[in-house]
């Protein structure tokens, strides 16, 4: 395929050198170590963030504008907070110039298209100052998440302490220490149906993406995409933010996160091709023009 | 002189002193307007509002007009009683099928347009118009509104109430590289516009029940939130993750329809979003 990582200017392993971000973080820290150096440094007004919502784990979009706000929102949530929802707003009840944003490979192409195609979106395109995007294989509905815990990992969702996803198992871990991993066997008919056209592993159209996949526990992959991401990420580890490693030197390395890439749209694109001839002479509708 | 190399030019000029920016200048006035496209402003029944969005490109609408577009037909703006011949009409508003002057000179910009473009939701969609129903003085007769895809064919929608001054600029700028650009740029206008010009093929109906049975039904929304931040009226929420529609306050506008990435979405344009905006911020200089 060979497009499967999107374009990038440089891609390394990285982790946060602020190890309260650590502590809560899903992997290296990344996200919210970015946001709080653009946040110090002006680059940013404030950020978008899946913050904490009105039920366990159920994430809501957040405008956040401190360190402590960010701090609030780390780590994955594995249900669906629609941050683009909160894009405009950010810019009026909310008065920031400078907008940050995070979110999965779909949302990026929102923003993206938000930009070219500003159908309702006026005055908002120029003002997106960072947009960090996140890997992502597949999202959940907070009643699946739901049904996973309580049913599958046998725990209430109020006493998860951390989910995490990789090396085949989905994995619950609850605040007295159990630890229950699912096979992704299990979980793969939870997912959202909307997921399974995408066409997009490593968020592409960010400024900078990031995931675990292709680097050791604790560290991210770190994909340096645009002008802007390049310019930040360069500042932010000239600053001392990140460790970094050259990703060639870490195991498993950039090979695992291609495979995946591959294998996501690999499958997305037969389930996108399927479409054609869902029916009996009649086809679902494709977005893809 | 390509779009891009007189840019160019420009650039490498910027930077010294008054002398050199004196004499770009000369050259401006010397250089023949006869590459620019012929653009008018149609008015049917609609609020102004995309006018004044037009308008609010601020600077940037002088720098269209100066350099891209002349305006040959505009309400108040141009000195133009009848419906001159153009390259590009912008439309703004429904028709008003009870008024002969209407329905006629919506015939005429078919006639004598080269590109249709329905500007904003009224005239792709009917929008607001379409919960009209009449007994307004001093036209109380005035009740039947139809966007002006019921009555010509039209070939690109700007939707959304009001349509952003960024996407008017945008329209023009790729109606100007498809009429007048060099082939790259030509293919770069074409793809830019062929969801929009899709869009206008699709239908004069809109409202946030697309949304359903368009997207969520179709198993295509992952919940990103793009209609809920583009919905004008706040009529959409997210429950869950997915998108709930207030329907009694849709002003049925398609802006959430049209902004969903899931609607459409072009891999021919949008992963080159740097670039295309990088182009257009230049030709805008």
């Amino acid at each position: 395929m060979g497009a499967e990582l999107g374009k990038y200017k440089s891609c390394v392993s990285a982790r946060s050198t602020d190890k309260a971000i650590l502590a809560g973080a899903q992997d290296g820290g990344i996200v919210t170590t970015l946001f709080a150096y653009a946040l110090a440094e002006g680059i940013i007004d404030g950020a978008i963030v899946a913050g904490p919502g009105d039920l366990p784990w159920k994430p809501r979009p957040m405008i956040a504008t401190t360190y402590e706000e960010l701090m609030a929102a780390r780590g994955t949530k594995y249900n669906i907070s629609p941050n683009v929802s909160f894009i405009k707003e950010a810019t009026r009840s909310y008065g920031l110039d400078k907008v940050g944003i995070v979110g999965t490979p779909c949302q990026m192409q929102s923003v993206r298209k938000g930009q070219l195609y500003p159908i309702g979106l006026r005055d908002v395109g120029d003002k997106i100052a960072l947009a960090i995007g996140i890997f992502c294989m597949e999202n959940f509905p907070y009643q699946s998440i739901l049904q996973l815990a309580e049913d599958h990992a046998a725990m209430s969702l109020e006493s998860v302490k951390k989910m995490e996803i990789g090396k085949g198992k989905f994995t619950f871990m609850s605040e007295r220490g159990a630890v229950v991993p699912l096979p992704l066997k299990v979980t793969h008919k939870y997912e959202q149906p909307g997921c399974h056209v995408c066409l997009d592993y490593v968020a592409n159209l960010a400024d900078v993406s990031c995931g675990s996949v292709g680097s050791p526990d604790g560290w991210s992959t770190v994909f340096v995409r645009s002008k802007k991401g390049d310019d930040i990420w360069a500042k932010s580890v000239a600053a001392g933010c990140f460790e970094t490693k050259a990703i060639d030197s870490v195991k498993p390395g950039l090979e695992l996160v291609t495979k995946l890439a591959n294998e996501k749209i690999g499958k997305n694109q037969k389930t996108v091709d399927e479409r054609k001839t869902f029916g009996v002479g009649k086809g679902l509708r494709i977005p893809y023009i | 002189m390509g779009l891009l190399s007189s840019v160019f030019k420009k650039d490498d000029q910027q930077k010294p002193a008054d002398v050199v920016t004196k004499a770009e200048i000369t050259k401006k006035e010397v250089k023949p307007v006869v590459d620019k496209i012929t653009v008018g402003h149609v008015h049917m029944s609609g609020c102004t509002g995309c006018l004044v969005s037009l308008a609010d490109n601020y600077g940037g609408l002088l720098t269209i007009l100066d350099k891209y577009a002349d305006l040959v037909y505009g309400l108040t703006l141009a000195d133009v009683r009848h419906i001159p011949k153009m390259d590009v009409a912008l439309v703004e508003g429904s028709v008003c099928i009870n008024d002969k002057l209407s329905v006629e000179e919506i015939k005429q910009t078919r006639e004598k347009a080269a590109i249709v473009v329905a500007v904003g939701g009224c005239a792709s969609y009917g929008n607001i118009t379409r919960f009209c129903r009449g007994g307004q003085q001093n036209q109380p007769q005035h009740e039947s509104f139809l966007p002006i895809g019921d009555l010509i064919k039209v070939d690109v929608y700007i939707p959304g109430c009001a349509p952003t001054p960024q996407m008017i600029r945008n329209v023009c700028i790729m109606a100007y590289l498809l009429l007048k650009g060099s082939p790259e740029q030509k293919a770069l206008a074409t793809n830019y516009l062929k969801p929009l010009m899709m869009a206008a093929q699709k239908g004069t109906s809109a409202c946030f029940c697309d949304l359903m049975t368009e997207v969520i039904n179709q198993g295509l929304c992952m919940g990103c939130g793009s209609c809920a931040a583009a919905c004008p009226v706040r009529a959409i929420t997210h429950e869950f993750g997915k998108p709930q529609g207030t329907r009694d306050l849709c002003i049925k506008c398609g802006a959430c329809y049209n902004q969903c990435p899931r609607s459409w979405f072009s891999f021919d344009v949008v992963p080159e979003y740097e670039s295309i905006m990088e182009l257009i911020d230049t030709v805008m200089k």
